[in-house]
This record gives C-alpha cells, sequence and structure tokens, in this order.
C-alpha cells in the first residue's frame, strides 16, 4: 500500500470516497442518490476491504444509513455515511440520538434543489437542514463547507479529527457542483486503522463488548424517565457545545483587509464570488471575500468585526438566504447586507454576482 | 441437623445468571420479557461471551432491557435495531451482536430493517417478543394482533376491512436466503421455557459461528395489555395465539446433530 501522497484528477464525490480509506475511516454506510452516488461507487470499485479493511456497505434506505453509523460509531468505530437533500431529511430522525449520545460519525451531504424531490442539480437550501437540524430537541452538529474537490479531500481527515475529539456527529456540507466538478487533488497517505485494541483504549465509553477487565457495562441510549435527569444530559451538552464554538470556527478570509465591499458565501457560491472579487479588484474596486469554513459553530465574530469596519456587505447563496439570517444576527446592523441568490438547483455565474455588486457599490 | 451447610455451592442447583443485576425490573407480573431476558442473560453466561457480546435494544417494552443485563448495549431508534446490528456484525465480526425487540418495533415501523437484515444474511440474531399489542403505549393494536381482538385502537374488535391482517413476519423470514435459523418459541409454560432457551442457544451459536441470520420468535403474554391476570393470559395465549402463530422451527438449515 503506498505510503506516499498521489494526485489524482477526481471528482468532489470520488475525493470523499479516497480520503475515507486513506484517513483510515471503518466503514461507510451509504444509499444510493444523486447527486452523490459516486461516493458509494468508488467506494465500491476502490474495494477497501481487501485493503485497509475498510468495510463498505450499501444499506436499505438513508433511515438504515444512519443508524449503521450510530451503531458503529457507539462501538468506538469511525464510521461515515452520505447521501443528499432528501436523504438527509430520513437521516434526520437519528442525528439527535447521536448528538445526546455522544456518539461521532461523519455525514456527507451533496445538496441538490428542493423542496421536495426537487432537481438534481447544485444548491444550498439544506444550510437550516444542516445548521439547525430536522431532527429533535436541543442539539447541533459540526458543519463543514467545502468549496474545492482539494478541500473535500480534506475535510475528511478534519471531521475525522473533531468527530472523535468532541465524539459528536460532523456534517460535510457540500453540493452538486463541488461533488461533480473535476480538480486536481492532492490525496493524503494511508493512516492505519486503530486496531480493535487501541478502540477499546482509545474509546472507553465505546459499546463493544465488556472486553477491558472490569470495565462496567457500557449503554448509549438517549431515554431518561425522569426530566431533571434529561434536563442535566442537556446543559452537559451545550456545555460541550460552547467550548466547540470557542475553539472550532474556521473562516477564509480573502482580500478583507483593505475591503470596502465584503461578500460573505459558503461552499460553491464562495468559489463563484472568488471569481467576482479577482475581477472587481482589477478594476480597482476594495472588494473582498468571507468564507465561512464552519457554518456551526459560525464566525460570529468576524462578521461582526467585518460588519464594524466595511461599507457594506452582500450575502451570496444557491438558496433564498438561509445563512443571509446568521449574517445579519453576527452583523448587528453595522452595516447594510443585500442578498444575491438563486435557488431550485440554478446556479449563479461570476459575472451575474459582478453585476449585481456593481450596481450596489454605484448606489453605495 | 446443620441446616447451614444447604447453601454450599455443590448444592446450589439454580440461581440467579451471574449477568443478571438486582435492578427491580418494570415489567408487569405475567409478562414473558422478565423470562426471556432471564434466558439471554443464561445464555450469555453460560457462553461465556459477555466480553465480545453488544445488545441492541428496542423501542417499546424492552426498552430498557440495558438496565437488567449486565452487557454492552445500544438502544435504538424504534424499528432500527436490525440496520444497527448490520453495522456492529460487519464492524465486529467475532462478536455476538443480537437484538431484541417487540412486534411494534420489527414487524411494523421496523418492518423495512428486519426484512434487509436478515436478507443479508449478517450473523446476528434476533429476538422477537410477539405478544399481539403494543404494551408500553398502552395498549393499542400490533401488526400482529389477531382478528377479532381488541385493543384501545380496534377496540371493537380487529376487522380486515378496517385493519388488515395480522403479518406472520417469521414465516417471511424463512424465505428468505440470508436465515439460517427462523423458529417460533413460547415461555407460557416450563416446557415451553426449556425448548425457548435451546432455540436461542441454537441462534447465538449461530451468530457467532456466521452461519446467518437468525430470528427466535417467541409469543408470549401481555397480560396488563390484554386485561388479563396473568394465568388468564397464559391460558389465552394456548387458546388463541398458538393456533396462529404455531410453535417449531420454521427453517433450520443447521445440522444440530
Amino acid at each position: 500500500m503506498q505510503t506516499d501522497n498521489e494526485t489524482l484528477l477526481l471528482k468532489g464525490n470520488e475525493a470523499i470516497a479516497h480520503a475515507a480509506i486513506r484517513y483510515g475511516f471503518d466503514g461507510f454506510f451509504g444509499y444510493p442518490i444523486t447527486p452523490q452516488s459516486e461516493i458509494l461507487e468508488t467506494l465500491s470499485l476502490l474495494r477497501p476491504w481487501e485493503t485497509t479493511g475498510m468495510v463498505v456497505l450499501q444499506s436499505e434506505s438513508e433511515v438504515a444509513s444512519i443508524n449503521m453509523i450510530y451503531a458503529g460509531g457507539s462501538s468506538g468505530k469511525c464510521v461515515l455515511t452520505s447521501s443528499s437533500s432528501i436523504g438527509i431529511s430520513l437521516m434526520q430522525e437519528v442525528i439527535p440520538y447521536m448528538a445526546i449520545c455522544e456518539i461521532p460519525g461523519l455525514i456527507v451531504s451533496v445538496q441538490r434543489g428542493g423542496p421536495g424531490l426537487g432537481t438534481i442539480q447544485p444548491s444550498q437550501s439544506d444550510y437550516y437542514q444542516a445548521v439547525y437540524g430536522g431532527g429533535n430537541g436541543d442539539y447541533h452538529v459540526l458543519v463543514l463547507a467545502p468549496s474545492s474537490v482539494q478541500e473535500s479531500c480534506d475535510m475528511v481527515g478534519l471531521a475525522k479529527e473533531l468527530m472523535m475529539k468532541w465524539r459528536t456527529p460532523v456534517m460535510i456540507l457540500s453540493d452538486g457542483s463541488i461533488g461533480q466538478m473535476m480538480e486536481k487533488c492532492v490525496l493524503p497517505p494511508y493512516t492505519p486503522r486503530r486496531t480493535d485494541e487501541e478502540i477499546r483504549r482509545e474509546c472507553p465509553w465505546a459499546t463493544n463488548g465488556l472486553g477491558l477487565k472490569g470495565r462496567k457495562p457500557n449503554v448509549s441510549t438517549s431515554l431518561e424517565l425522569d426530566q431533571n435527569l434529561m434536563e442535566q444530559r442537556n446543559h452537559a451538552l451545550q456545555a460541550k457545545y460552547m467550548r466547540i464554538k470557542q475553539e472550532e470556527v474556521r473562516a477564509e478570509h480573502y482580500m478583507t483587509e483593505d475591503a470596502e465591499l465584503v461578500i460573505v458565501a459558503f461552499g460553491s457560491a464562495a468559489r463563484v464570488a472568488m471569481g467576482t472579487v479577482d475581477e472587481m479588484r482589477e478594476h480597482g474596486h476594495r472588494i473582498g471575500l468571507l468564507r465561512p469554513i464552519t457554518l456551526w459553530p459560525f464566525p460570529d465574530q468576524d462578521i461582526l468585526t467585518l460588519a464594524s469596519r466595511v461599507k457594506q456587505m452582500v450575502v451570496v447563496e444557491l438558496n433564498e438566504g438561509q445563512m443571509l439570517r446568521d449574517v445579519e444576527w453576527a452583523a448587528r446592523f453595522r452595516c447594510p447586507i443585500s442578498f444575491i441568490g438563486h435557488c431550485g438547483g440554478v446556479t449563479i455565474t461570476p459575472d451575474e454576482i459582478t453585476h449585481k455588486v456593481g450596481a450596489l457599490l454605484s448606489q453605495g | 441437623m446443620e441446616s447451614i451447610n444447604i447453601k454450599s455451592p455443590q448444592n446450589i442447583v439454580y440461581a440467579k445468571p451471574r449477568l443478571m443485576n438486582d435492578t427491580n425490573m418494570h415489567y408487569c407480573p405475567g409478562c414473558g420479557h422478565s423470562v426471556v431476558h432471564k434466558l439471554v442473560a443464561e445464555i450469555l453466561d453460560e457462553m461465556g461471551v459477555e466480553e465480545k457480546t453488544i445488545g441492541i435494544c428496542p423501542v417499546g417494552c424492552a426498552v430498557f432491557a440495558y438496565r437488567y443485563v449486565d452487557i454492552d448495549w445500544i438502544e435504538a431508534a424504534h424499528g432500527r435495531a436490525p440496520a444497527c446490528a448490520s453495522a456492529l456484525k460487519r464492524l465486529w465480526p467475532d462478536h455476538l451482536i443480537f437484538t431484541y425487540q417487540g412486534d411494534g418495533d420489527l414487524a411494523c415501523i421496523g418492518t423495512a430493517e428486519t426484512i434487509q437484515t436478515l436478507n443479508r444474511g449478517d450473523s446476528i440474531t434476533i429476538i422477537f417478543i410477539n405478544n399481539a399489542i403494543y404494551g408500553m403505549t398502552g395498549g393499542q393494536m400490533a401488526p400482529t394482533t389477531l382478528m377479532g381482538m381488541k385493543t384501545s385502537t380496534c377496540p371493537y374488535g380487529r376487522q380486515a376491512d378496517l385493519h388488515g391482517f395480522p403479518l406472520k413476519i417469521s414465516d417471511i423470514a424463512a424465505t428468505l436466503e440470508g436465515t439460517c435459523y427462523v423458529t417460533r418459541q413460547a415461555v407460557n409454560t416450563v416446557g415451553n421455557i426449556r425448548r425457548a432457551r435451546k432455540a436461542i442457544r441454537q441462534a447465538f451459536e449461530n451468530s457467532m459461528q456466521g452461519r446467518g441470520s437468525s430470528l427466535v420468535e417467541i409469543v408470549s403474554t401481555c397480560s396488563a395489555g390484554w386485561k388479563m391476570t396473568p394465568d388468564q393470559s397464559n391460558q389465552w395465549l394456548a387458546d388463541n395465539m398458538l393456533p396462529y402463530y404455531p410453535l417449531g422451527d420454521l427453517k433450520n438449515t443447521v445440522d444440530n446433530k
């Protein structure tokens, strides 16, 4: 097995499959749905069960997939699933179980246009679904938003680190553009999977049999009949979320230092907006881009600092303005905020953003 | 005559299983769950596999099985225990993975997970308690509720035109390529308890040997839901449940001899 990096031309979805094997994941459980099926297809083609020993299983539904992740993660294994919009809706059943039982697991969401069956074209209309959740109770999922094929690959490694560190479900919120487009991708060297003994040592909380001498039984359960106990468990969870908010916020600042206008965009929209920034800079406009990399926790402080300094902000999203609400809240009305977007699977071009931002600049 | 010697180890012929703790059970008098819990604990103890056993609890009356048997447990969402079991068996192939589910959990909301897991042939065991009623939620109609049987959601008795027919899911399971052992047992008499014990042991052996999926249905009572005394329940089970859900092996591809 190769121990070095390898550079390949890959789709974002394929990069995630390669990365899962190379970062030493123990299992993938998923169900086909456009536009993310290449993840399961690539894993099936690569047959990692013959090399790293990674399990790959096509489940009977997204409901089953998420339960497989819940159980696998509960036993201390590094596991992931992937799906798209409506499939992620089905997974909402068990994501809260993972959150309150503190079960690590990676969910890759490759968004398509909605609501309902919608389209199979790229969209970012599942921001609310990812950040605010469709499941029950007070919980969060740590959400990472890649804007390139390389970042899709790298985020699998980051997600593994974060989900094991915080014992929480982590979501990579990709979309049909990032998942389907091909780019050069430097794959990481192979990290060996942990042995069962290593898992037992590193995860003394895991439900994988009483292998350690004298250990008390471990139970993953979200059920409490006593509401006061349940409140205590909620408080402990919220305390963890506060620490995650303090330690794990990530955002990219692109030419924001001297900017008068800052575009705020994530994922594929940010990638397009970057083209606008480059083009308008060439024409002497002082414009920059803030790209939230973690959507939860959200870079509130970055937004507030910029909003206090710039003349205006423009939020660009492939939805009807979902992240816009978070930007408005974080900016505390320190500057005017406009919105540019499309929805239902319609994408946006740098020209359109340039045209609309140009108009805003001339008004301002 | 010294009575104290009676308690010496060589005289003990029966005791609480080592893996059963002292927590008071929440089950109603006459409920089959407590008997089956004891059988599971006894067999795990006998096989010496608790170090590599993971149990999966359902939603329903057995939701708290993890309180009584001292092994690692995962509490699954309603109906999803078999999906959890599939993943665990593939990730921990030398482990004993079993689910413990009721009729609503297994044969209604979890039908897809049950059939698909059994059909994949994952070497896991499903213990299926069929008492023809939803116990935990207070006596509603189950997929296995008999025709004419009264529950709080079919108060005039189950009728085909309103409610469809009772589901013999174990018969379906027996037709699947992935199952190696499908059996229907009961715990209403001492003889049946002994046979059920043997069946669960067989299923667990199958799971450890990697022979395929095993399903042990246990026709059981719900005296609270049926609104009968424990004794009446056992009699009602024999008179009404067993004719529709006859006991015995529905499939056994394993040569026991």
